[in-house]
């Protein structure tokens, strides 16, 4: 098997710089289904804030779902199989693939690591994807998050380059579970505690404030067939942050935003921010007043200047 | 084969490693709706207490979130030992929480079928198998005025080879309890 292609991890303390400054970067791009739906905009904040620093985006081509949080409770190899299904898609497409949806981050490169590991399903699974698709998968395409983009140095310079003006409010980064478990397949050094949203929202200007809920489950595979539980989880989740002295929570999931933005039930409400809406409201796009607009909490107090920011 | 065999089979698991530290158990999101934490679960195992675990209803409530595993100092994977009673239960046909069930078959009969997860079909046969038709109404059509769920599928092109991917678990897991696999 190939060697592990370099790549960082979300919960490393530092990203890898790629090569070109940071600022000329062409990368693939897996958008995933709920980027497509209920993660509307957190696609168009992905676009938007990449084409603003000069990241150049390729969607690739025919991709399908990644099975998600459903495909692993079937027996066999199908979950690795759909992930390695997309892997050779994006093999086809550039040398890095860029994945906003932890959920889909999770699976694929899970998948990835479990191919290069000599995981019987996973070699089963590469087995039945090259037959399908004609081509083998060859491990040579680096799974990539957001995070792992926009926190590499040469892009964290780009950003802070360019702010229209610093987002000066207070927010506790949510990274959730997928994108540092399990760290040993994901390749995190410090799954307990990440850090790279943290830096993100610092080139921002937010206040970041500190909190030991980072990476607690808010349950969002649960939402449809026990809200009830999932309630008891994100309230909790909210609470916590409230405590902490945020106005705003930030998550890097179309999954963790949809389930704390729907499912919280708490007065005030607390909005839910993409780490790219963020990014996006600190370099003046325009278009972040339409993205803000389409959350169920209204976050568009969140747009303003700080001395009028809605707590 | 006892049970802890039929699970290392099943999800490369070997249970009888753990000794029952509970760290699982209190990183679990889930263990306060639970009758038996994780730990509990795996011990029930050991213990070969076949009837326990398929009837505990953490098997249907674990959300995957991957902290047992991220924390056992043995390594194992709690939530690929709950998958694995996941299909030990259907085929026993004894699903004792039939929405999770219907919650994962919804989802990915979509996905088979259209490539892509498609929300609003995929809430209507989980309604129509589950008969909670009004629930969520009202948040279903407040994600619509906001364009958060589509009308129509997204068709993903191309998609002719995902339907052996789908169909050949089944085939797998024979082969798997025939021996072949060993
Ligand atoms: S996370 Fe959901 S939505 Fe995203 S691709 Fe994977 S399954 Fe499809
Ligand atoms: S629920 Fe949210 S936090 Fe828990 S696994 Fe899913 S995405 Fe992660
Ligand atoms: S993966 Fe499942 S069993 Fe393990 S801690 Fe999370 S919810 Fe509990
Ligand atoms: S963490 Fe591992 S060893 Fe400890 S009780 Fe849970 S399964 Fe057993």
């Amino acid at each position: 098997m190939s060697t592990a292609p370099a790549g960082a991890a979300v919960c490393a303390d530092t990203a890898r710089a790629t090569g070109g400054g940071g600022v000329t970067l062409r990368l693939a791009y897996y958008p995933g289904c709920s980027l497509h739906s209920t993660g509307w905009e957190f696609d168009a904040s992905t676009r938007a804030v990449c084409a603003a620093l000069g990241i150049e985006l390729r969607e690739v081509p025919g991709w399908t779902c990644c099975g998600s949080s459903s495909a692993h409770t079937r027996p066999g190899p199908l979950a690795r199989a759909l992930g390695l299904r997309n892997l050779v898609l994006a093999e086809g497409t550039g040398q890095e693939v860029l994945v906003p949806c932890a959920a889909c981050y999770n699976v694929l490169k899970g998948a990835d690591a479990a191919w290069r590991a000599g995981e019987e399903e996973a070699q089963e699974a590469a087995r039945l994807v090259e037959e399908g698709l004609g081509r083998p998968y060859r491990g040579e395409v680096a799974v990539r998050h957001v995070l792992e983009v926009l926190g590499q140095p040469g892009v964290l310079e780009a950003l802070r380059a360019r702010l229209k003006s610093p987002w000066r409010v207070p927010v506790v980064p949510y990274y959730g579970c997928l994108l540092s478990r399990p760290s040993s397949q994901l390749g995190c050094d410090r799954p307990e505690q990440p850090v790279l949203m943290d830096r993100v929202l610092e080139a921002i200007g937010a206040e970041v404030r500190p909190w030991s809920y980072k990476t607690d489950c808010c349950g969002a595979s649960l939402t449809i067939s026990h809200a009830p539980v999932v309630e008891v989880l994100v309230n909790e989740l909210i609470k916590q942050a409230r405590r902490a002295g945020a106005v705003a929570l930030v998550t890097a999931c179309p999954m963790c935003h949809a389930n704390l933005d729907s499912r919280q039930s708490v007065t005030p409400p607390m909005p839910v921010l993409y780490v790219t809406e963020a990014v996006g409201i600190a370099l003046g796009l325009p278009e972040a007043r339409r993205w803000l607009g389409a959350h169920l909490v209204d976050a568009r107090g969140l747009l303003g200047p700080p001395g009028e920011m809605v707590p | 084969m006892t049970l802890a065999e039929e699970i290392r089979e099943r999800s490369g698991q070997d249970i009888n490693s753990c000794y029952q530290c509970h760290k699982c158990s209190g990183g679990c999101p889930v263990t306060f709706v639970c009758d038996l934490p994780l730990s509990g679960l795996v011990r029930a195992l050991q213990l070969g207490l076949r009837d326990v675990a398929l009837a505990s209803r953490l098997v249907w409530l674990c959300s995957g979130c991957r902290a047992c595993f991220e924390r056992c100092p043995n390594g194992i994977d709690g939530a690929r030992v709950l998958d694995a009673l996941k299909a030990m239960a259907k085929e026993a046909d004894r699903v004792e929480d039939p929405q999770v069930a219907a919650f994962h078959d919804a989802f990915l009969g979509m996905v088979r079928r259209f490539g892509r997860a498609y929300e609003l079909g995929m809430m209507a046969e989980y309604k129509l198998r589950t008969g909670t038709l009004t629930q969520d109404v009202p948040l279903g059509m407040k994600m619509m005025a906001r364009r958060k769920l589509r009308l129509l599928p997204s068709l993903a092109p191309r998609r002719g080879d995902l339907g052996r991917l789908f169909r050949e678990g089944v085939r797998y897991r024979k082969r798997q309890a025939g021996g072949d696999l060993a």
